[in-house]
């Protein structure tokens, strides 16, 4: 399938859907005393008690992780034990971050029969050599047996940004100097701290040119998050964060033949959920999955945020990069955000794949509102023509179907030790 | 509970892949083995492009790629980046850059290393040329190609073999120093002669992992080691689980009760395995069953001993057989095998929800 071909299909929905409920396992270095079901019970039981709302209640389950982060075949049906799955549940899984699995129960969402479901991810990020069994999702007959680690190939991307004069290694301490301050109100963050850009490039290289503040941590982690649709979301919440649109778009395998600069699949996936016209000007805050300091210029660049946009309130990837968990931790805090009142409208974004390879745009809103959900559609309309050029030139592949398409997904890697 | 030390074990998942290669990566492997990179034509007019390593379709259209071409030797950097301390199973055993290099007469860059001595010696843009292993060394692989070399420093084009995917150092302190390494299936017995097609790729790969049990499991395997069963009830439907997880997982509820079970049991269902296979331990015919210890609510599997194979059936009323003391460990090998006790065989009844 042609990027083109997609990105001219307007969003096939036919009712609102909300996050309702999300709930975060505090991000630690190693989880050290609780296997994957220990660490996910509290997490769903946080998310569905919010909302009053038990596992016989949801109409759909959806998760998000990776078995090679453990080693274990099929781990994720034994975490299935978390959930309770008998009697049967109507269940699925993507071998991705949770916020893929989040786009399926959306999709799911759309059939008439159910209106709720529970989404769910996991990461044990610790368990092995991060770096390394990232490089398994690479290209497995002329990259992967050359071993290249997750970081070295984000340090390739970022030598990109500084040679073309786009950012430098002071932009990247900037935004992580930012992100550790953000992270200093987020309980649920690894790290945080105060230091300044200048403090922060005193850090040595990881790979050059990512310094330590520049990588994300190595952490374990867990997410969950509850979506209804319709009128069931406003039963259930006062402000349910209505997701008035969402798309992903993926890009060549072949790292060379990509410009590592841009994230065209950004722009296109962004376009596609509702970001045109006048849309982006109203966004509050916007929650990026940039593992790496650089990947968020390119991704704020790639979505032309507007310069009043808070970008990752929460800290971000920089501060907590579960993998598997990290894109869907994204949706839940810029959902959280809408829902306590303190943002109209948010952006989340995911990733998944090296330098920024597939990228998910959701856009968050107070409002089920037909404005926004009228600019979805005239955005895929615009997009038969208008992005077609840029489909074509930097897109590729088309949209990846979400369920057990990408083999190990995920994205980032880690210096290897707590920063 | 928060008495328990959690139990953890290093844990090493690796396994020899052999790939179909395909006719456009087969020719691009063969090239290498041969001593020279190809890439594929994709688009056409001014859209034309070579795009390298050679794909079987254009990876911005997803049309069909053209002809081979051959590109190189020399490229030039794209991208750079410094890797101080070489992982596991890199290309090179000392600092060196990964890269981004575009051969020239390509359009796209590919990702190799440069042994460049120093970042120093590295900068976009600078020229590069191949060094490839010796030719009875190659196998037609990706790593043929052991590495660039800035244009101009010495002997280009000789260097040892790489072992693929063999660790250049533990990357873990904490991993086991002895791993095994894995073989190698696709490494030739003869070597190949030019324009031999490459057919398939050998791409070991071993990962390594410190596995953490998690607390219910922590209790259960250590009780093995006391010689004892310890299961968990569920506070909502009381059934009882072995080994425990933590959770009930019909409930979804937390399991917290410890519960001490017999040793005796229930054969709920079971199998005759009578193929030999690799790793196999035990003399066949020998019987794998499903064993429902009295007072659990779900089964596990262990082997049927101390009675022919053709006499186990369904019902057979069974007892743990544990090793002495000494030679537990928080294992289910703290257990030989079950062994019947000569009850009369239980009563489908009373087994028939378990199966
Ligand atoms: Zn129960």
């Amino acid at each position: 399938m042609s990027s083109m071909g997609r990105a001219g299909v307007a969003p096939a929905w036919r009712r609102p859907v909300a996050v309702v409920s999300f709930a975060q396992y505090p991000t630690c270095r190693r989880e050290e005393h609780r296997n994957e079901v220990e660490v996910l019970m509290p997490v769903v039981a946080e998310a569905l008690d919010a909302v009053g709302l038990t596992k016989d209640d949801m109409g759909f389950v959806c998760s998000g992780s990776s078995d090679y982060l453990v080693g274990a075949p099929f781990s994720f049906v034994m975490a299935l034990d978390a959930v309770g799955a008998w009697p049967p549940l109507r269940e699925s899984h993507v071998e991705m971050d949770g916020a893929f699995a989040l786009y399926e129960a959306w999709v799911m969402l759309q059939s008439e029969d159910i209106d709720t479901a529970l989404v769910y991810s996991f990461g044990r990020s610790s368990s092995g050599n991060i770096r390394r069994a990232l490089g398994l999702q690479l290209d497995p007959y002329t990259m992967a047996p050359l071993w290249p680690d997750s970081v070295s190939l984000a340090a390739l991307q970022a030598r990109v940004l500084v040679d073309r004069g786009i950012a430098s290694e002071d932009d990247f301490a900037e935004v992580a100097s930012r992100c550790l301050r953000n992270a200093t109100s987020n309980p649920n963050a690894q790290v945080s701290g105060t230091a300044s850009a200048g403090d922060l490039m005193r850090d040595a290289y990881v790979v050059e040119p990512l310094r330590r503040h520049a990588c994300p941590p190595v952490g374990d982690g867990a997410a969950a998050v509850v979506l209804a649709a319709g009128e069931r979301a406003s039963e259930l919440v006062e402000r349910p964060a209505w997701i008035t649109g969402m798309d992903h778009r993926v890009e060549t395998h072949a790292l060379g033949a990509r410009d590592l600069a841009d994230s065209p699949s950004t722009r296109l996936a962004a376009q596609a959920a509702g970001l045109v016209g006048g849309v982006a000007s109203k966004i509050d805050l916007a929650e990026l999955h940039a593992p790496f300091a650089h990947q968020e210029l390119i991704l704020a660049r790639a979505l032309g945020l507007a310069d009043g946009v808070a970008l990752n309130p929460s800290g971000g990837a920089l501060v907590a990069n579960p993998l598997m968990v990290a894109g869907l931790a994204r949706i839940g805090e810029a959902a959280r955000r809408v829902m306590d009142g303190s943002a109209h409208t948010a952006l989340a974004h995911a990733t998944s794949g090296p330098c920024l390879q597939q990228n998910l745009v959701c856009l968050l809103s107070d409002q089920p509102g037909p404005a926004v959900l009228g600019g979805a559609r005239t955005a895929g309309t615009a997009g038969t023509g208008g992005t077609a050029g840029t489909a074509g030139t930097a897109g590729t592949g088309g949209t990846a179907g979400t369920a057990g398409t990408a083999g190990t997904a995920g994205t980032g890697g880690a210096p290897g030790e707590e920063s | 509970m928060a008495d328990t030390e959690v139990l953890s074990s290093p844990h090493i998942l690796e396994y020899p892949y052999s790939r179909s290669v395909g006719p456009v990566i087969g020719s691009f492997l063969a090239g290498l083995r041969d001593g020279k990179v190809l890439g594929v034509r994709c688009g056409s007019g001014a859209g034309e492009r070579v795009v390298v390593p050679p794909t079987e379709y254009d990876p911005l259209t997803g049309e069909d790629s053209g002809e081979m071409v051959e590109v190189g030797p020399g490229g030039v950097v794209t991208s750079w980046a410094w890797e101080s301390e070489p992982l596991q199973g890199a290309p090179l055993d000392k600092p060196f850059a990964w890269a981004l290099v575009r051969l020239d007469g390509a359009t796209t860059a590919m990702l190799h290393v440069v042994d460049a001595g120093s970042a120093g010696a590295m900068a976009t843009g600078m020229r590069v040329l191949p060094r490839l292993v010796e030719p009875s060394a190659r196998v037609g692989s990706i790593l043929d190609l052991a590495c660039f070399v800035p244009e101009g420093s010495d002997s280009p084009v000789r260097a040892q073999p790489a072992e693929p995917g063999n660790p250049a150092q533990p990357d873990d302190p904490a991993q086991p120093d002895d791993p095994a390494q894995p073989d190698d299936p696709a490494q030739p017995d003869d070597p190949a002669q030019p324009d031999d097609p490459v057919t398939t790729l050998s791409t070991p790969i071993r990962l390594d992992y410190r596995f953490s049990a998690g607390i219910s499991q922590s209790r259960f395997l250590r009780g093995l080691v006391e010689g004892v069963f310890i299961g968990q009830r569920c506070p909502r439907c009381a059934k009882v689980y072995v080994p425990p997880r933590g959770s009930c997982p019909t409930d979804g509820v937390p399991t917290t009760e410890d519960v001490e079970l017999s040793d005796t049991g229930t054969v709920t269902t079971f199998c005759v395995v009578n193929v030999p296979f690799q790793g196999q331990a035990i003399e066949l015919p020998y019987v794998c069953a499903q064993v429902l210890l009295d007072g659990a609510n779900i089964s596990f599997m262990h082997l049927i001993q101390g009675i022919p194979a053709d006499e186990v059936r369904m019902g057979l009323r069974v007892r743990a057989v544990w090793k002495p003391p000494a030679e537990r460990g928080p294992s289910l090998e703290s257990v030989l095998c079950f062994e019947p006790t000569g009850e009369p065989d239980a009563p489908y009844e009373s087994y028939e929800e378990y199966l």
